[in-house]
C-alpha cells in the first residue's frame, strides 16, 4: 500500500479555487484580518476567469445615462426566466457598480469612453449598454487585476493543489483534504471556514468551452456533506461556439460579436433571428438564440460544418482588430478564416452551469453546512433558468466579495480550530491511491470521460426528452462502476491519469444531477428544453426550483421548493402587464 | 494556409523525464505516432496521447484557445504555445519534437517549475493612483493603448524562457526578466499611476543587462513589441534619471 502520510496547514479561512470569485473572496476575507488561504488546481492566474471575454455587467451609466440597478435587476430577472432569487439579483444589481470601480481602483484599465471613463457595451437582453470590457479580453483584466492585487495582501496562494474531499466536525465544516498535484503527496487544510469557488462543470460535455478543470469537483464534495444542488438542469449552451475545424469545435466566440453589431444568416443567407424574436434579433437572450440555431441546422438550413453563419466583416476591419482583436486572431490561427473579410461558422457550445449550490442569497453560507460559503460558478441563484451574457464575472466579484467577508467574520467567532478525524483522512487517502493497485488491463479513466461526454450529449444536451433522461441515468450508474475500477498508470508525481481518476466520479454524480432535475421539470424554460414539454408550464413550474440532495444511503434526492415572494418595492419596479414578474405564487394566478 | 484533409499518421518525438535534485532535465525523448486530424494543433496531439498511449504525461493547459498561458514548450526547438501551433503548418515529413520550456527547472516531462517568475512579481510596486477620488478619474482610449498592449500579457513566459540573460546567464538573481519589464511598464504609463519604480527597474529588475537583441519579442504570442514599446522606454527613463544631469539636479533638490 502506498503511504498515506499527509501534512497539515492550519488557518482561519481557506478559499478553495482562484478565479474571479475565490480571489476575491480571499481579498476580502484577508482585509477583514484573518489568515487566508488560496489553493487552485492550476497556477495562479489560469482559472477560467482568464477566459471571459465580452465584459462585465454593471449599471455604471456612463454610456446610458438611464441605465440604473433597477433596469439590471429587471433584466436579470427576466433573462433568468423569473426563476432567479430574487434577493442575489437585487444585490448584484446595486453592488455591481461599485465592485468594478473598485477594480479600477486596483489597477484594471478598461477600454474608455470619449469623456475618459469606463466604456459599456451593449449585450444580449440587457436593455441599456452595460458592459464594462476591454475588447475581448475582459477576464484577463479582471484574473490579472485581482492576482496583482491579492500577492499583496497576505494571502497564502498554494498553486497546483487540487481539494478532493471537504471535511466536518459535527455539523460544521472543518477543512479540506487533497494533494499537490507536482508530487502526488497529501495535505488537509484545517479551517473555521471554507469558501467554495470552484467554477462550473462543462468537462461532462465534449463540445464546450469550459477548460478541463471543470469537472464539477466543488459541487460533488459540497453534495456529500450535506449540501444542495438547485437549478441543476439549467445549462447554458452559449449560441456560438466554433465549429470548424473539429479540433477547435466548442471553443467560445463572444457575444461581444454581436454585441458589436455581428449578423447571424442560416444557408439561404436569411437573418433568421427574425422568425424567433424579431425585436432582439442577435441580441436575443442566449437560450433562445441557442436554440434558434440549433432548430436552424436541424431542419437543414446550416452551414456545411453544421452550424449557422456569423458575419462582421461590415465593420470593417481596424474596427474588429481593434474591438474583437481575439476572436480576429483565434479564426485566423486556429480556423483559417479571415473575420474582417467574411463569415464565421458558429453552433452552440456548453458554457455555463446556471445551477449550483444552494447558499443563503446575502451572505453566500451554504444551506446545510455551518462554515462552508459558495461563490461564484458553483454555487446557485443568481441566474435562475439562464444566465446574461456579463453578469457571470459581476457575479464573481459581488459575492466573492460578499462570502469573503460573512467567512472572516465567522471564523473570527471561532476560538478554537473544528476537529480533524485521523481516520476518516486516511480513508480518504486509501481511497485516492486505490487506482494505483488496479489491474493493469482495467480501462483509463479517459475512456470512461469521452464516453460520459457523448451519454451527456446525446441525452442530457441543448435538448431532452423523458426517455433519454431515464436512459442517461441508468447508464451513469454503468459508468459509476466502470470508474470505481479504472487503472492508472505511473506514479503519483504530476500524474493526470491518477488525477482524472477521481475528478471523473464528480462529473459522473453531477451529470446524474443534471439529468434527474431535467426529468423532473417537465416543460421547457431558459436552458432547459424538453422536446416531449416544448413550452413552459407557468403553472406548475414558475414558482419553484429544484433541489437534489444526497440522503443517507448515497441516493439522490429530487425534490422542488417554492420561490420566496418577491419584496412589493421590487415587484412595483415591472409594468403591470409582466404578468409572469408581478404574479408571486401558483395561488394568485 | 489549407487545411489538409483527412487523418494523416504524423510521428511524434517526446521529451518524458524527472528533475534531479537540482531541477535539471534528467529524461529521454521517446516516439510516438499519432493519427493526426485536420486543423490540429501540437496540444491535440499530446491529448490524444495521454487519453491513448500515455496517460500519465505531465502538461499543462488549461483555456486551449492561447488566452490563458499555460502550455507554453519548445516546439522543433521554438518555444511556443502548444495550443497555438498548427501541425498542418509544419513539414510533414519530419517528426514533431516538443520538449519542456528550458530555462526553468523541470517538474516532469513537458511541465516546468515557473514559481521564480511569481516571486519577481511580488516585489514590484503595485498600482497607485494619484489620489482616492475616484469620481475624478478620467484619462482617455489614447491613454489606454498603450497601457493595454501590455496588460494583453497571458504570462506564458515564452519570453522569460527566451531571453539569454536568464537561459543562459541564468541571471534570475539580478533581472526581472521581460515579462516583469512589461509589468513594470504597464505600471510606470498608466495615466494615473504615480508610484516611482524608476530605482527598482534600474537595481533590482536589472534592466542594464537587456542588451535589446528582441529574442523575447519574437517569442510573444500576444504580440507585444516588448522591447521597443516596453524595454526600450524604460531603459531612457533610467537614463534620464540617473545619466541626465539636469534631471539628476531636479531629482535631487524633489522634483520628479
Ligand atoms: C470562454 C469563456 C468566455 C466567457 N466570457 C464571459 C463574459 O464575457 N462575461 C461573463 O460575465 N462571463 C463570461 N464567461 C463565464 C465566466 O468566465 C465564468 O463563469 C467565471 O469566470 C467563473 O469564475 P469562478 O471564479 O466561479 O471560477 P473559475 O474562474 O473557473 O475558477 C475556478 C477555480 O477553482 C479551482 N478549482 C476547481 N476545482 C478545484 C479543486 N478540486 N481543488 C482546488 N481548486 C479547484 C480552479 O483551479 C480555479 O482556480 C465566460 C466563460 C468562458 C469559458
Ligand atoms: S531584448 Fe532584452 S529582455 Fe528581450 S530577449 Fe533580448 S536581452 Fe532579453
Ligand atoms: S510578454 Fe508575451 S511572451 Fe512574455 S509572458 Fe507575456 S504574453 Fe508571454
Ligand atoms: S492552453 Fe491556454 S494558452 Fe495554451
Amino acid at each position: 500500500m502506498m503511504s498515506v502520510h499527509y501534512e497539515t496547514k492550519t488557518y482561519d479561512v481557506l478559499v478553495i479555487g482562484a478565479g474571479g470569485a475565490g480571489l476575491r473572496a480571499a481579498i476580502e476575507a484577508s482585509a477583514q484580518g484573518v489568515s487566508v488561504a488560496l489553493v487552485t488546481k492550476s497556477l495562479l492566474g489560469k482559472a477560467h476567469t482568464v477566459m471571459a471575454e465580452g465584459g462585465m455587467a454593471a449599471a455604471l451609466s456612463y454610456v446610458d445615462a438611464d441605465d440604473c440597478w433597477q433596469a439590471h435587476y429587471k433584466d436579470t430577472i427576466r433573462g433568468g426566466k423569473y426563476l432567479s432569487n430574487y434577493r442575489m439579483a437585487e444585490l448584484h444589481a446595486k453592488e455591481a457598480p461599485e465592485r468594478v470601480k473598485e477594480l479600477e481602483k486596483w489597477g484594471a484599465v478598461f477600454d474608455r469612453t470619449p469623456d475618459g471613463r469606463i466604456l459599456q457595451r451593449p449585450f444580449g437582453g440587457h436593455t441599456y449598454r452595460r458592459l464594462a470590457h476591454v475588447g475581448d479580453r475582459t477576464g484577463l483584466e479582471l484574473i490579472r487585476t485581482l492576482q496583482d492585487k491579492g500577492i499583496h495582501c497576505g494571502i497564502d496562494v498554494h498553486m497546483e493543489c487540487t481539494m478532493t474531499h471537504l471535511l466536518k466536525d459535527g455539523d460544521q465544516v472543518a477543512g479540506a483534504f487533497g494533494y499537490w498535484r507536482e508530487s502526488g503527496r497529501f495535505i488537509l487544510i484545517n479551517a473555521k471556514a471554507v469558501i467554495l469557488c470552484t467554477g462550473g462543470i462543462g468537462k461532462a460535455y465534449k463540445v464546450t468551452s469550459n477548460s478541463w478543470e471543470y469537472t464539477a469537483d466543488g459541487q460533488a464534495m459540497a453534495m456529500k456533506i450535506g449540501a444542495e444542488l438547485i437549478d441543476m438542469e439549467f445549462l447554458q449552451f452559449h449560441p456560438t461556439g466554433m465549429v470548424c475545424p473539429p479540433s477547435v469545435k466548442g471553443i467560445l466566440v463572444t457575444e461581444a460579436v454581436r454585441g458589436e453589431g455581428g449578423k447571424l444568416t442560416n444557408a439561404l443567407g436569411e437573418r433568421f433571428m427574425k422568425n424567433y424574436d424579431p425585436e432582439r434579433m442577435e441580441l436575443s437572450t442566449r437560450d433562445i438564440v441557442s436554440k434558434a440555431i440549433y432548430t436552424e441546422v436541424k431542419e437543414g438550413r446550416g452551414s456545411p460544418n453544421g452550424g449557422v453563419f456569423l458575419d462582421i466583416s461590415h465593420r470593417g476591419a481596424d474596427y474588429i482588430k481593434r474591438k474583437l482583436p481575439s476572436m480576429y486572431h483565434q479564426f485566423l490561427e486556429l480556423g483559417d478564416v479571415d473575420i474582417t473579410k467574411g463569415p464565421m461558422e458558429v453552433g452552440p457550445t456548453m458554457h455555463y452551469t446556471m445551477g449550483g449550490v444552494r447558499v443563503h442569497p446575502e451572505t453566500q453560507e451554504v444551506l446545510n453546512v455551518t462554515g462552508l460559503y459558495a461563490a461564484g460558478e458553483v454555487s446557485g441563484g443568481l441566474h435562475g433558468g439562464n444566465r446574461l451574457g456579463g453578469n457571470s464575472l459581476s457575479d464573481l466579484i459581488v459575492f466573492g466579495q460578499r462570502a469573503g467577508k460573512h467567512a472572516a467574520e465567522f471564523a473570527k467567532q471561532q476560538t478554537v480550530l473544528p476537529k480533524i478525524n485521523d481516520e476518516e483522512v486516511k480513508g480518504y487517502a486509501e481511497e485516492l491511491v486505490a487506482p494505483f493497485e488496479r489491474d493493469s488491463k482495467a480501462e483509463t479513466p479517459y475512456q470512461i470521460q469521452a464516453d460520459l461526454q457523448d451519454l451527456m450529449a446525446n441525452k442530457v444536451g441543448i435538448v431532452r426528452e423523458e426517455q433519454g433522461l431515464k436512459e442517461a441515468i441508468e447508464e451513469l450508474q454503468v459508468m459509476k462502476a466502470r470508474a470505481k475500477v479504472a487503472r492508472v498508470d505511473g506514479s503519483r508525481a504530476y500524474n493526470p491519469g491518477w488525477h482524472l481518476s477521481h475528478d471523473i466520479h464528480n462529473m459522473i454524480l453531477v451529470g446524474e444531477v443534471v439529468a434527474q432535475a431535467a426529468l423532473q421539470r417537465t416543460e421547457s424554460r431558459g436552458g432547459h428544453t424538453r422536446l416531449d414539454h416544448l413550452e413552459p408550464d407557468n403553472e406548475q413550474w414558475r414558482f419553484v426550483n429544484s433541489t437534489i440532495r444526497l440522503n443517507e444511503s448515497d441516493e439522490l434526492e429530487v425534490s422542488t421548493y417554492e420561490k420566496p415572494q418577491m419584496d412589493a418595492a421590487l415587484r412595483d419596479l415591472f409594468d403591470k402587464s409582466d404578468e409572469l414578474a408581478i404574479t408571486q405564487s401558483k395561488q394568485k394566478i | 494556409m489549407m487545411m489538409s484533409l483527412g487523418v494523416v499518421d504524423r510521428e511524434f518525438h517526446v521529451f518524458r523525464g524527472l528533475p534531479d535534485a537540482d531541477g535539471e532535465h534528467i529524461g529521454e525523448v521517446k516516439s510516438f505516432t499519432v493519427p493526426v486530424q485536420p486543423g490540429w494543433v501540437v496540444l491535440d496531439a499530446l491529448l490524444y496521447l495521454q487519453a491513448h498511449n500515455a496517460p500519465d504525461l505531465a502538461i499543462r493547459w488549461n483555456c486551449k484557445a492561447a488566452k490563458c498561458g499555460s502550455c507554453a514548450a519548445e516546439i522543433n526547438g521554438l518555444p511556443s504555445l502548444m495550443c497555438k501551433t498548427r501541425l498542418d503548418h509544419m513539414p510533414l515529413d519530419k517528426p514533431v519534437l516538443v520538449r519542456p520550456m528550458r530555462t526553468f527547472p523541470l517538474i516532469k516531462d513537458l511541465v516546468t517549475d515557473v514559481s521564480w517568475n511569481y516571486e519577481i512579481n511580488k516585489r514590484i510596486t503595485p498600482f497607485t493612483p494619484y489620489n482616492d477620488d475616484q469620481s475624478t478619474w478620467r484619462y482617455f482610449q489614447e491613454d489606454a493603448d498603450r497601457v493595454q498592449e501590455f496588460r494583453k500579457c497571458i504570462e506564458c513566459f515564452l519570453c522569460q524562457n527566451s531571453c539569454h540573460v536568464i537561459r543562459h546567464h541564468r541571471k534570475f538573481n539580478h533581472f526581472a526578466g521581460p515579462r516583469f519589464l512589461v509589468r513594470l511598464a504597464s505600471l510606470e504609463m498608466h495615466p494615473l499611476d504615480v508610484a516611482d519604480r524608476i530605482p527598482f527597474i534600474k537595481e533590482e529588475a536589472g534592466i542594464g543587462l537587456c542588451n535589446i537583441t528582441k529574442c523575447c519579442t519574437e517569442r510573444c504570442p500576444e504580440d507585444i513589441r516588448i522591447t521597443d514599446n516596453a524595454i526600450i522606454p524604460l531603459k531612457e527613463r533610467v537614463v534620464d534619471r540617473y545619466y541626465d544631469p539636469i534631471t539628476m539636479l531636479l531629482h535631487k533638490i524633489g522634483i520628479k
